[in-house]
């Protein structure tokens, strides 16, 4: 890693003509060293704001103390030592940072689409600390994300919870550490077109989605009870080792939180059903478009829910959407958040989670929480993030404006009390790492804008590519 | 592309029977006027704000704006109570009406199969009963231009009103020529290519245009020979593809050219000089434009820009760069106007207005973009674009800025129609909220509702600011 750093600092300091001509309005010094100067700073007095709690109300003209990188004090008037950073912010918006259930950056693979079920797989081996895209997120005030494995797979691989540390070029140091372990499912089109149509194997729709899930439970189930068995001096051997039935196994005991890509009313039941059997309480749906038409049985089983703001009609199993979704789930008691999934929009999840007052009239305080504490209790991490209270991480964001209205313009965003984004100091190429093999300067000119262009980069990012390899190997 | 092509055919017949149609839902009939719009604060765009006035619709048209608009008998009054009327927002590039389910290709008429095939009419292809339109116009959209894409001419875009039964109804008398004018550069980190490889394929690609250009060329010169008599009457030998772009060599049609990389911009410019197009083109997309900005602006070519909501075209490029792009063209002095590029959230348009306004454009501009600016570079602005007498009543009523999301529209015209402000999704929201019935199938029971649940109340209040 060490290598790579330097690589890194060697490449900036050789930098092309094109990163000259990208910086006219930044410093030119290297980002690497920009960030560690940086890391030296987790103390600061952000003073005279508007503070937006989320769990305590509105403060107006009011401080947030950090030391050591977390939150000490908060309210008007807090009184700091002398010799702390102070960030006169009046006029100015500070927020939680905000919290994405739910994206694809940060790492170099995200589908293992080879077999319906890949519990044994982990993003959190291909944690990616180079992707801009952990930046761009930064300037939109994001802090955390829970960076998901695809959803080719009924069952696909875990996921990592992250802090967006950008500047450290340590993949490790990207974790958020002591987050619990969550496992990725999928129901619907993308398992039965990826397994189903792409490999005429089990599942090709949702009735086979279901079998895929309860016969890998029930093997689970058999696997614990065996390795209990064992240690009981009940049997003689220990079952064979299976690094996916851990996993799996890790999923009855609750060790590993379900975190399942669905989209329609009927699937969502039935995976309440299924786990409801296995006794898995934890869950949490993403995407999940029909989900304010279960928004009772949701509410009961004590279910997450993990929204888009609007997006819909990408595909059929979306086509009866509505963009009152977050509304209704929040209004009938289910646990609400608005994720991204997508490098485009977790940019301006504030704006997207602003649409559920068109949609829905939720309140200011509604909304904020759909980006904040909501998905921080869907990811098991509301202890330490999510809100401004005393105690929790200093993982800030600061607004020019309120964070719903239109005309904001994010200005920091702090990470453990590390300032990892700043509207007015950042130059604009933010690259931790130049690619010397790039001759040209790369661009994604000809891009679509919304979800048609971009789940199939992410979100099934890799699935037909390994589908077409696995096929080949079949044949042989 | 083999899995996905071959899913949808399975779905077909039960698609086609819910596809575009509602039959369950009984849409309430869009109301004629004539109507007045009383105790309105009026945003004309081309003559300022009027504080207190009164709107008069009538047929299909705002038969009176003013102070003091007098009142015909018999018409239906709003009294807005100081609510602002907005012209009708313009999206300058969709695919609304053109695509039902993006990944359903039964339900995609974007894209004909050929290269070359600007004799494709998207006016053929619009569906007026796609369910995204009621979707879009109530955030106070109510004119898109709906285009083909891919290949190098994939046809003929038009734009149209978001309300009528047929294509015609909808028709608003623009029609452009598509060119998705060729990559020249590295289209992505994925673009392996060697830089002898990129060179050679971007040469072919202009070759083929040119070779293209050529025949039209010579098409057109033939047929105005024909026209003016000069032959004995003889017709060409038919060639749909030709036709149809020989009144866009002539400069009688127009030609949008999509193109969004820098050193693609500069080629377009080029090509453009190249074969007396300048006057004719309009280019859209637009992604890198602020690098070539004034280059643009020199050449006078106005353009369509969007999607702002875009993540930036390089890795080294500010994070913003796409939200200030449109700001940035302007300061050059680029004509423009905004596109979405969206095809069911075109509803979106407002907030990608937004967010250029925010990041350099400004506000007064922005709303320029969506309104008058696109009716001017498409040449229909003595119909659309800006709220005055003898124009045609495409405007919407909104109780704030219609850039905010704390905005709610509380009426809207179309072509002098009032609108209802319902659609599936809106339908959907009614019949879900208190679900009736609730859990377990038990009349009568009510589920959820506010009752402390973990996001709190819908009646929650928290002392904010704005």
């Amino acid at each position: 890693m060490r290598f790579l750093t330097s690589l890194a600092l060697l490449l900036l300091v050789l930098a092309p003509a094109e990163r000259v001509a990208a910086q006219e309005d930044g410093p030119s010094q290297g980002i690497v060293d920009l960030y560690e100067a940086r890391e030296e700073r987790d103390d600061w007095l952000i003073q005279d704001a508007t503070v937006l709690t989320v769990t305590n109300g509105t403060i107006e003209d009011g401080d947030v103390l950090v030391q050591d990188g977390n939150i000490a004090a908060v309210g008007e008037d807090v009184d700091a030592p002398g010799d702390v950073e102070v960030y006169d912010a009046s006029g100015e918006y500070v927020m939680p940072g905000v919290v994405d259930a739910h994206v694809h950056i940060g790492i170099s693979n995200v589908n293992e689409a080879t077999n319906p079920v890949t519990a044994e797989v982990d993003v959190g081996d291909v944690l990616d600390p180079f992707d801009v895209a952990l930046y761009r997120a930064l300037a939109g005030g994001v802090t955390t994300s829970h960076v998901m494995h695809g959803s080719a797979n009924p069952i696909g691989g875990q996921n990592e919870t992250i802090k967006h540390r950008y500047g450290v070029t340590d993949p490790g140091e990207l974790r958020f550490e002591g987050a619990p372990g969550t496992i990725k499912f999928a129901l619907g089109e993308n398992p039965t077109r990826v397994h189903g149509t792409g490999q005429d194997i089990q599942p090709s729709t949702r009735m086979g989605v279901e079998h895929v899930i309860r016969r890998a439970l029930n093997r689970a189930e058999r696997y614990a009870a065996q390795k209990e068995a064992f240690q009981n001096g009940e049997r003689a051997a220990p079952p064979e080792y299976s690094e996916r039935l851990e996993a799996l196994a890790d999923v009855l005991s609750g060790d590993l939180q379900v975190h399942c890509h669905s989209y329609r009313a009927d699937e969502i039941v039935m995976l309440m059903d299924v786990l409801d059997d296995f006794g898995v309480d934890d869950v949490t749906f993403q995407h999940v478009n029909e989900g304010f038409k279960v928004a009772p049985e949701l509410a009961e089983y004590g279910a997450g829910a993990s929204v888009f703001a609007d997006w819909w009609a990408y595909k059929f199993e979306v086509y009866y959407s509505t963009a009152f979704n977050a509304a209704i789930l929040a209004r009938n008691g289910v646990l609400t958040s608005i994720n991204s999934d997508s490098g485009e929009l977790d940019r301006h999840l504030y704006h997207e989670a602003a649409k559920t007052q068109k949609y829905g009239d939720l309140s200011k305080n509604q909304a904020l929480k759909l980006i904040t504490i909501n998905p921080a209790k869907q990811l098991g991490i509301a202890d330490r993030v999510g809100s401004i209270e005393e105690g929790k991480d200093a993982d800030l964001a600061i607004f020019s404006k309120h964070p719903l209205n239109i005309y904001t313009v994010p200005q920091r965003t702090y990470v453990d009390g590390v300032k990892r984004f700043d509207h007015a100091d950042d130059p604009s190429d933010v690259r931790l790492f130049v690619d010397p093999e790039a001759p040209v300067p790369a661009t994604r000119a000809g891009h679509t804008a919304g979800h048609a262009g971009t789940e199939e980069h992410r979100c099934m990012h890799g699935a037909f590519r390994m589908g077409a390899f696995a096929r080949k190997a079949l044949q042989q | 592309m083999r899995l996905r092509s071959f899913l949808p055919a399975l779905l077909l017949p039960f698609a086609l029977l819910l596809v575009g149609s509602d039959a369950h839902a009984q849409q309430p009939k869009a109301e004629r006027g004539p109507f007045a719009l009383t105790n309105a604060r009026i945003q004309t765009i081309t003559n300022g704000v009027i504080e207190d006035g009164t709107i008069v619709i009538e047929e299909d048209r705002i038969t009176a704006v003013g102070e003091n608009a007098p009142v015909p008998s018999g018409a239906q009054t709003f009294d807005l109570d100081g609510s602002t009327v907005y012209p009708g927002l313009i999206d300058a590039g969709t695919r609304l009406g053109l695509v039902e389910v993006g990944s359903l290709s039964e339900t995609r008429d974007y894209s004909e199969v050929g290269e070359v095939t600007p004799h494709m009419q998207a006016l053929t292809a619009i569906n007026p009963s796609s369910v995204s339109i009621p979707v879009t116009r109530v955030n106070g959209v109510t004119s898109v231009i709906a285009e083909p894409s891919g290949g190098l001419m994939p046809g003929t875009a038009a734009l149209i009103d978001l309300f009528g039964y047929t294509p015609a109804q909808m028709f608003r008398e623009f029609e452009a020529v598509t060119l998705d004018f060729p990559d020249t550069g590295r289209r992505g980190p994925w673009d392996d290519r060697s830089q002898q490889q990129i060179e050679k394929e971007a040469e072919e690609a202009i070759q083929k245009l040119n070779d293209t250009w050529a025949q039209a060329a010579l098409y057109a010169g033939i047929d105005s020979a024909r026209a003016a008599g000069a032959t004995d009457g003889q017709r060409p030998e038919y060639a749909p593809a030709l036709e149809a772009l020989a009144p866009v060599v002539r400069g009688d049609t127009p030609l949008i050219v999509k193109v969004d990389a820098a050193s693609d911009i500069t080629r377009a410019i080029e090509w453009a000089a190249e074969h007396d197009q300048t006057e004719n083109v309009i280019f859209s997309g637009l992604a890198e434009g602020w690098r070539v900005a004034d280059e643009i602006a020199d050449a006078g070519i106005p353009c369509l820009v969007g999607p702002v909501l875009a993540v930036p075209a390089r890795d080294a490029d500010r994070y913003s760069k796409p939200y200030a792009n449109a700001g940035l063209m302007r300061e050059a002095g680029v004509e423009l106007a905004i596109r979405s590029g969206e095809a069911e959230n075109v509803r979106n348009l407002p907030y990608h207005a937004g967010f250029a306004a925010t990041y350099g454009l400004g506000r007064e501009q922005a709303l320029r973009a969506v309104t008058i600016a696109p009716a001017r570079i498409l040449g229909v602005a003595d119909e659309i674009g800006s709220i005055e007498e003898g124009k045609v009543a495409n405007l919407f009523v909104a109780d704030g800025d219609p850039f905010k999301t704390s905005t709610d529209v509380e009426h809207l015209f179309i072509k002098g129609r009032r609108v209802p402000l319902v659609n599936r999704q809106t339908e959907l929201f009614e019949e879900y909220l208190d679900r009736e019935p609730g859990l377990e199938g038990q009349p009568g029971e009510q589920s959820g509702g506010n009752a402390g649940g973990p996001t709190g109340s819908a009646e929650e209040t928290t002392p904010e600011t704005d």
